[in-house]
């Protein structure tokens, strides 16, 4: 049987496996593609510590007895909200980035890369 | 209550009268100095008043909670220890300050002086008044950074700027050690509140603790003391304007060492160790300092390494742990500050009126400033230990006590000892006078520009000659209530007989002040000779060493910054990313237990398999294509509306709503910083490295998919769930939990949200507003749109359609947020909602047509959003209910019927409010600079097609 539990989980580390890889890339964007898949994933992770039901509120109701737990959703709330400020203030601090020294390398361009990275030394930056 | 009240405007009055100074910075000197000296007088006068009860009890005290889970209270208290230096502060601050406003000239930065020197006073204060000792520190540390700031006063000068930092370093490094100590002896004692302390001398003794505490402490003490081998950076401190000189360096901040040691006597003195330690440094520091003051030049130098000596016989004293000599220490700091400020400002007289300190190119200036010299020999008398004078009487008290002490087992050291310190103290003060005031001038020109000063300036050196030498004539009168009380402050014990005069009888004290006067005057008398000798001799430079000693750790934390630490984000990450991946092996290893827990799964639909299946394949695709990166933007989308989605079904439908909302801003987000940012880019990493990567990436999300698993198949431990549903209703007054949460139980955390997001906002406007300049202003300009773009810029459909649809999503909007309380929505929700609305806008009629249609500016949204905020909170604190409870009541209104009122519905208009404007700075700012690139590319098209 094929549970939700199993489902979330699978896809927390699916979405961090994605996340890990993105954000050791080279180019800026890519960074921020692993930054947004890790979100997802540690929003997800903060929501699932309050274990999955379907069909509970967490609207408070005289006639309910069972709930879901609002704590965690309260958190990841805000957490989805700051994870948009970060990302925001990451994309324009890589844009700056890139147009102060013309490349959209991780370490800016007056950092040399080595033989295996070698594709950067002949590139031609383009804007 | 009068009383705390008066302890409070006390300890204030300094730094008030600092601000008030900084307010007027650019008014003429004569209103920094008034401040300052107001301040000062007035400060006399509250302190007087407190006279009765400080000096027979009981203990002025105030005390205020500050952080009562650290021990940390607000508690000020005046006892007679610290009534006898608040008096020395404040009074010789009055005087330091009327004498710092003739010495200054009317060009110098009078306002940054005054207000240093009012922090200072306000730092110095605190620490004797200071009834808890963590409080103390925090004034210790004032004061290291107040005299930093005095020191380095001329910054234009080199010798300014590093013995400024060399002040700092030492007195600072000195605190560090003192925090170590302090804290330690308030776990020891049980209490970090000074007189709680002061009572369990005997707990603390018996502790295993009272090693480190007393090593701790001294290190503190001595280092601002300038006792050896810490005694370095005084000399080299008088690089200050003298009046700093004379406030800092003979009547305040060395004395704080010395205040402490006083302090904590009942705590720390009588054991064989502070006895031991204490004695032998302060000797040690006696000597060191009367030798080398004899051979010093620089006026100013002589004083500093006079100053050093009678720091290290006060030291010396307090060390003997004998109640007779903590009365001579106490008797002698008010001598010593008498004497040596008056001493400080003689020098900076004349200094001021002969244009050099070299004592070898002045002399004979008896007559030609006749005051100067009357005021400064008679201090320098004093400083000798000559009757009729205060500093006699100390000085005699200081060599009775030496024979009660047997160092290294020798009855006849310390005597013989304190007796060759007393000689040389003789020796250097005689020198001081006479070279300097009689005799011969030693150059001409010099002397022909000598003349006493306004009485102004020499008023206040005047006024502490002669306290000076009634301290010698009326000891009982003037000082010997005082006295007798401070020495029962600082024994701990009642105050002790008193009796000060200039004839003890015939008595060995006696015989050996003989002795040393003599030898002294036979000193001045060989001073050629010697001076020859000692300037062959190859001494250590204290300078060079600490330089060197600098040298060495910079290049050292430098190295290990290098081996620790590349400048290289991949290779970083990659290094936190193994150990997080390590850490939770580790972890996995060690916890044990069966790896599926035994809660019973959720079995899931198809519906819900189909979007599993999606959320995998676009991960997969974002990183298997990331390089072409507009359809990256198609995949994000796509994982984020499933996450949405499976919000939605797992009974989270505010998350829900927030996800696909702050999901739309993203990507509109990432859209407009892609159109400057390259579409795709070559390729940059080798196989080798995605391998490894690959391999990392692989490991973790198994790992952390694992521990997912783990915990999901788990039942939790015991929520507070519970108390948040039971208590939402009846106490919140809102019935969505989730928001209840946001805006009541956990409101503060969320006030620092809606903060951060408003830095982030702001943040983001300073990066691409200071775009516009140097190489990015460049590029910018130089920018071309690489697609081709739709002959129609803004589609007639696109406009159309936002126009009408942006009403119709505001009154979404205003629907969630009004409900929001309770049902599904909220401040954060609605904010995004509105967001996008008018972002669309921008979307389909331009950033030009848009922006002039703006009616309030983003900035001003954020601003308002955190105080509204920050007033509901306050709000709570006026009507005496903790920050941020939230007030709530029921109404009803003729055909709209009964509703609900909240003060948590201001609150959440802030966080509405900040939201709105961080998201919309971010967002049309980012278009607004693509925009500008555009225009400014066209005009260059334009010009060439003209040409």
């Amino acid at each position: 049987m094929i549970t939700y539990e199993f489902l979330v989980a699978s896809a927390i580390g699916v979405l961090v496996a994605g996340g890990i890889f993105l954000a050791l890339r080279a180019r800026t964007f890519q960074v921020v593609l692993g930054l947004t898949l890790f979100s997802y994933a540690v929003n997800l992770f903060l929501f699932a510590s309050g274990r999955l039901v379907t069909g509970r509120p967490a609207i408070w109701d005289k006639a309910v007895t069972d709930y879901t737990d609002p704590l965690p959703q309260a958190l990841v709330l805000t957490a989805i909200v700051i994870t948009f400020g970060m990302t925001a203030f990451v994309v324009i601090l890589a844009l700056r980035s890139f147009l102060e020294t013309g490349s959209d390398h991780v370490d800016g361009a007056s950092v040399p890369c080595d033989a295996q990275d070698g594709l950067a030394d002949g590139e031609e930056t383009r804007l | 209550m009068a009383i705390a009240l008066t302890l409070v405007t006390l300890a204030l009055l300094p730094f008030v009268a600092a601000l008030a100074i900084a307010l007027t910075h650019g008014a003429p000197r004569v209103v920094h100095s008034g401040i300052a000296g107001a301040a000062s007088a007035v400060g006399l006068a509250l302190l007087a008043s407190l006279a009765a009860p400080a000096l027979t009890g009981p203990v002025p005290t105030a005390s205020w909670q500050w952080v009562p889970a650290l021990g940390l209270d607000l508690t000020l208290m005046i006892d007679p220890l610290g009534f006898l230096f608040a008096l020395l502060i404040l009074g010789i601050g009055l005087l330091v300050i009327v004498f710092a406003h003739f010495y200054l000239y009317p060009t110098e930065d009078t306002g940054r002086f005054f207000a240093s020197l009012m922090l200072f006073q306000g730092a110095m204060l605190g620490i004797v008044i200071a009834g808890n000792v963590l409080l103390l520190l925090v004034f210790w540390e004032m004061t290291s950074l107040a005299s930093f700031l005095l020191i380095g006063f001329w910054q234009h000068k080199a010798e300014a700027r590093q013995g400024a930092r060399m002040a700092l370093a030492i007195t600072g490094g000195g605190g560090l050690a003192l925090i170590g100590g302090m804290v330690l002896l308030g776990i020891a004692a049980g209490s970090f509140d000074l007189a709680t302390i002061l009572a369990r001398g005997a707990v603390v003794q018996a502790s295993p603790l009272y090693p480190a505490i007393l090593g701790l402490i001294l290190v503190g003490c001595f280092t601002k003391s300038a006792q050896f081998p810490f005694h370095f950076w005084l000399p080299h401190a008088m690089a200050a304007p003298t009046p700093v000189s004379a406030y800092l360096h003979s009547a305040t901040m060395v004395k704080a060492g010395v205040f402490l040691l006083a302090r904590l006597w009942p705590v720390l003195a009588g054991t064989e160790a502070y006895t031991t330690i204490v004695t032998t440094t302060g000797l040690a520091t006696m000597l060191l300092g009367a030798g080398v003051a004899l051979f010093r030049h620089d006026l100013k130098s002589i004083l500093a390494y006079s100053t050093i000596s009678q720091l290290g016989m006060l030291v010396m004293l307090l060390g003997f742990s004998l109640e007779a000599a903590a009365m001579a220490a106490v008797l002698h700091i008010l001598n010593h500050a008498a004497f040596k400020a008056a001493l400080f400002m003689s020098a900076g007289i004349v200094e001021h009126e002969t244009g050099t300190r070299d004592i070898r190119r002045l002399g004979g200036l008896a007559k030609a400033m006749p005051i100067t010299a009357l005021v400064a020999t008679l201090a320098a008398a004093s400083m000798a230990g000559l009757p009729p004078l205060g500093g006699f009487i100390s000085k005699e008290l200081m060599l009775y006590q030496t024979p009660k002490l047997a160092l290294l087992g020798l009855p006849w050291l310390l005597p013989v000892l304190a007796t060759i310190g007393a000689s040389f103290s003789v020796a250097y003060s005689l020198r001081f006078a006479l070279h300097l005031f009689f005799g011969q001038p030693r150059e001409a020109e010099p002397y022909a520009r000598a003349h006493d000063p306004s009485p102004g300036m020499w008023g206040g050196p005047a006024l502490l000659t002669v306290i000076a030498v009634l301290l010698g004539i009326v000891p009982m009168t003037l000082a010997g209530p005082l006295v007798g009380a401070a020495t029962g402050a600082v024994t701990g014990n009642a105050p002790p007989l008193v009796e000060l005069a200039l004839w003890h009888g015939l008595n060995l004290a006696l015989a050996l002040s003989l002795v040393a006067v003599v030898a002294g005057m036979l000193l001045v008398g060989v001073h050629r000779p010697l001076l020859a000798r000692w300037e062959r001799a190859r001494l250590p430079d204290a300078k060079r060493m600490f330089e060197s000693a600098m040298t060495f750790a910079e290049t050292w934390a430098r190295k290990a910054i290098v081996a620790t630490h590349t400048p290289s984000l991949q290779t970083m990450l990659l290094a936190s990313f193994s150990v997080i991946v390590l850490l939770i092996l580790e972890g996995a290893a060690a916890g044990g237990g069966a790896f599926t827990g035994t809660r019973p799964g959720l079995p899931a639909n198809a519906p819900a398999i189909i979007a599993w299946v999606l959320l995998i394949a676009a991960t997969a695709a974002v990183v298997n294509d990331s390089r072409n990166r507009l359809r990256v933007l198609i995949y994000i989308s796509v994982i984020g509306l499933v996450i949405s989605l499976a919000f939605a079904v797992l009974s989270a439908p505010d998350l829900a709503l927030t996800q696909i909302s702050v999901e739309v801003v993203t990507i509109l987000l990432l859209l407009l910083a892609l159109n400057l940012l390259p579409k795709a880019p070559p390729l940059l990493s080798g196989a080798a490295r995605k391998w490894r990567d690959g391999a990392l990436a692989v490991t973790g999300g198994v790992l952390i998919g694992g521990l997912s698993w783990a915990m999901m198949t788990r039942d939790p431990g015991t929520s507070i769930a519970a108390y948040h549903l039971a208590n939402s209703k009846p106490g919140g007054g809102g019935t969505n939990v989730v928001n209840v949460i946001l805006v009541d139980f956990r409101a503060f955390d969320t006030f620092g949200e809606i903060i951060v997001l408003g830095i982030a906002g702001l943040g983001i406007f300073a990066l691409l507003d200071t775009a516009a300049v140097g190489a990015a202003g460049a590029r910018l300009r130089a920018w071309r749109a690489d697609m081709a773009l739709s002959p129609e810029r803004h589609p007639m459909m696109l406009v159309a359609a936002s126009r009408i649809v942006l009403p119709l999503t505001l009154a979404v909007g205003i629907y969630l947020f009004l409900r929001g309380h309770n049902q599904p929505g909220g401040g954060f929700i609605a904010a995004l909602v509105v967001a996008i609305a008018f972002l669309v806008q921008y979307l389909a009629a331009g950033y030009d047509w848009s922006d002039a249609r703006r009616r309030f500016g983003e900035h001003s949204l954020i601003a308002w959003g955190v105080l509204a905020a920050l007033a509901t909170g306050l709000g709570a604190v006026a009507l005496g209910a903790p920050f941020l409870t939230s007030w709530f009541d029921y109404f009803s209104l003729p055909l709209i019927g009964k509703f609900e009122l909240a003060s948590a519905m201001a609150f959440d208009i802030g966080v509405f409010l900040t939201v709105v404007g961080a998201v919309m700075l971010a967002l049309a700012q980012l278009s607004h600079v693509s925009q500008r690139a555009a225009r400014a590319h066209a005009a260059a098209q334009a010009g060439e097609d003209a040409a």
